[in-house]
């Protein structure tokens, strides 16, 4: 098992700079999920540290190791795929043996390591079937079996839950947590999903045109968003344009809202703020919103989305339209075309500097 | 119904009658290998002279094992390089792919006259001229395209992530392509090389342009024996060589499922 640092990788294919100076350390054990849309350069960083790729420039170590120009058969990591890349000429069993068989281990002993690995992900009895007698989540599960049986240093998965449906990807994100656990190894997880990424990670880190735009724990990134990007890319949020006022922003119509937490920004220049539509409290007018509710913004109801134990309302005001998300208490539903308060406090604003 | 019905006995028609144009001609030789006019008089009287006296043919018999030995021969050398060959082409990104990859088919739409005569040209220019080696060098040319043409295809279903799959679990570029990338393009490489036996067994045009009065192929040999007077005894010949290549046809075809297996 071993950390794996990233420092200063950049790797450019013809003009398209896919990363671009990216650092990230991966602490040993640490579960990390790298967040991005499609063409943010994710992908591109697994293969680096996979191997399958080297970097134009800067470092990679695996256990403080220099690998970055170490072809990946001789990295010792583990890989699952998307599209599990199971061999298909092969029977389960001999998937997973295949890592061991390929060193040159003694037939015995791989027998049992992989009856091993099947029963860790609760495979145990399917060793003699062929690949496509599989259903999705069995594959993932013997891609997974195959991935740690040889003991890597590092478990890379590029979505490996991409291709299961919504229930099946919820017991494999509880199950492969679990295996990681268990094992102890320091895994990197690629996913566009940012729930999964959530749910499932120590750590995140967002990419987004080839640049980590932001790293830290989920709640970090989810509560205090470095960037619009972070903010909208991580969960929903609603965003505010407008000048610096030294403790928030004053809105162009002249309207301030002021925010705890953030960098110290200069008066007058451009920045935003971002607030998470939950934290949002909205009322009719009538009722007084909460006393530390200092941000109050009038507005206008224009829909209503009913969602069982929630209902999302959007509320136009001065030509934006903003979220709220209030859970279902039994209170009072408001019509959609109602006049409204919205209210909230500055504890749940990030103010964010113009990017 | 009824309709159903009809077209239902059209289409039984129409495979009696495809099979009927197959496969007749050959069906009408072999009976007439057996039997004893040589001007094909009917009713067949039954006789296995033709075979008898083909036995003591030796010229025949002699460019049946040429034949036989050029064709094998060709097979693995064809197979072998046409294989590597989709694989290099395959993997690998070189200057001058595209063109050399363009290059490779055309020689299959280029008339086998034309192609023997510059063979013929280039051999005799070159020093080795005509006979046996020359034959093998060119029905090894000929087969080629074929074998690339069918392992490629046989490629392009295969999925880059299982050779990337297998190097992150350690195997380097040797155990790759034996164990993961040649069993999955194996249906290509048996059928390819099914290709260059056929190519190089039937082969006339080029082999007649090669090959000299005592090194000669098979069908060369029929054609001279013809020119001199048809007997029955190439009908003989001819009837054992096509129960030998259905038989081998028959049992590749049962043994490796052509693109049917996933």
């Amino acid at each position: 098992m071993a950390g794996v640092q990233v420092a200063n990788v950049s790797r450019s294919f013809g003009a398209h700079r896919a990363l671009d100076n990216v650092s990230i350390d991966f602490a040993d054990g640490g579960f990390y999920a790298l967040l991005g849309p499609s063409g943010s350069g994710k992908t591109t960083l697994l293969r680096q540290i996979a191997g399958f790729d080297f970097p134009d420039t800067g470092r990679i170590a695996i256990g403080g190791e220099s690998v970055e120009r170490v072809p990946v058969e001789k990295r010792r990591i583990g890989m699952v795929f998307q599209n599990y890349a199971l061999f298909p000429n092969m029977s389960v069993a001999d998937n997973v043996a295949f890592g061991l068989s390929v060193r040159g281990e003694p037939k015995a002993s791989i027998a049992a390591e992989v009856q091993r690995a099947l029963d860790l992900v609760q495979l145990g009895k399917l060793g003699g079937r062929r690949p496509h007698q599989l259903s999705g989540g069995q594959r993932q599960r013997v891609a997974l079996a195959r991935a740690i049986v040889t003991k890597p240093r590092v478990l890379l998965l590029d979505e490996p839950l991409g291709a299961l449906d919504k229930a099946l990807r919820v017991d494999m994100q509880i199950e492969l947590k679990r295996i990681q656990r268990e094992i102890g190894i320091t895994t990197i997880f690629v996913t566009h999903d940012q729930e999964e990424a959530l749910t499932m990670s120590d750590r995140i880190g967002i990419l987004r045109d080839g640049r980590l735009v932001q790293e830290g724990p989920p709640e970090e990134i989810y509560d205090r968003p470095q960037s619009e990007f972070a903010a909208t890319f991580l969960g929903d949020a609603n965003i505010f344009r407008g000048d610096a006022t030294g403790n928030g922003i004053r809105l162009p119509d002249g309207t301030t809202i002021a925010a705890a937490s953030g960098p110290s920004l200069a008066a007058g220049a451009r920045a935003s703020c971002a607030v998470r539509p939950e934290r949002i409290q909205i009322s009719t007018g009538a009722a007084k919103p909460d006393a530390d509710n200092a941000n109050t913004l009038k507005g206008q109801v224009s829909k209503r989305i009913f969602a069982g134990n929630n209902s999302t309302y959007f509320v136009d005001r001065d030509g934006q339209t903003l979220k709220v998300i209030v859970q279902n208490t039994g209170a009072e539903r408001l019509a959609e075309g109602q006049p409204v308060v919205l209210s909230w406090s500055p504890d749940s604003t990030v103010l964010i500097a113009a990017g | 119904m009824a309709t159903t019905r009809i077209l239902e006995w059209l289409g039984r028609c129409y495979i009696v009658l495809l099979l009927g144009f197959l496969y007749l001609p050959i069906i009408i030789m072999a009976l007439m290998s057996f039997n004893a006019s040589p001007f094909y008089q009917l009713p067949l009287e039954w006789t296995t002279d033709w075979y008898a006296s083909l036995w003591q043919n030796d010229q025949l018999i002699a460019a049946t094992w040429n034949s036989i030995e050029i064709a094998v021969i060709t097979t693995v050398i064809a197979t072998v390089l046409g294989s590597a060959a989709s694989l290099a082409l395959y993997r690998c990104d070189f200057p001058g792919k595209k063109v050399l990859q363009a290059l490779l088919f055309p020689p299959i739409a280029i008339p086998w006259l034309i192609t023997g005569t510059a063979m013929l040209i280039f051999f005799f220019g070159i020093g080795i001229g005509r006979g046996l080696v020359a034959i093998l060098l060119g029905h090894v040319a000929l087969a080629l395209p074929y074998v690339l043409v069918v392992v490629s295809a046989r490629l392009q279903t295969f999925a880059p992530e299982l050779e990337e799959a297998a190097r992150s679990l350690g195997a380097n570029q040797w155990q790759v392509t034996n164990r993961v990338t040649l069993p999955w393009i194996m249906p290509g490489v048996i059928a390819g090389g099914l290709f260059a036996f056929a190519v190089s067994f039937d082969q006339f045009v080029v082999s007649y342009f090669l090959s000299t009065p005592g090194q000669t192929t098979l069908p060369v040999e029929i054609y001279a024996a013809i020119r001199k007077g048809f007997t029955p005894e190439i009908n003989a010949v001819s009837t054992i060589i096509i129960v030998v290549s259905m038989a081998l046809m028959l049992l590749t075809a049962r043994f490796f499922k052509f693109g049917g297996e996933k």
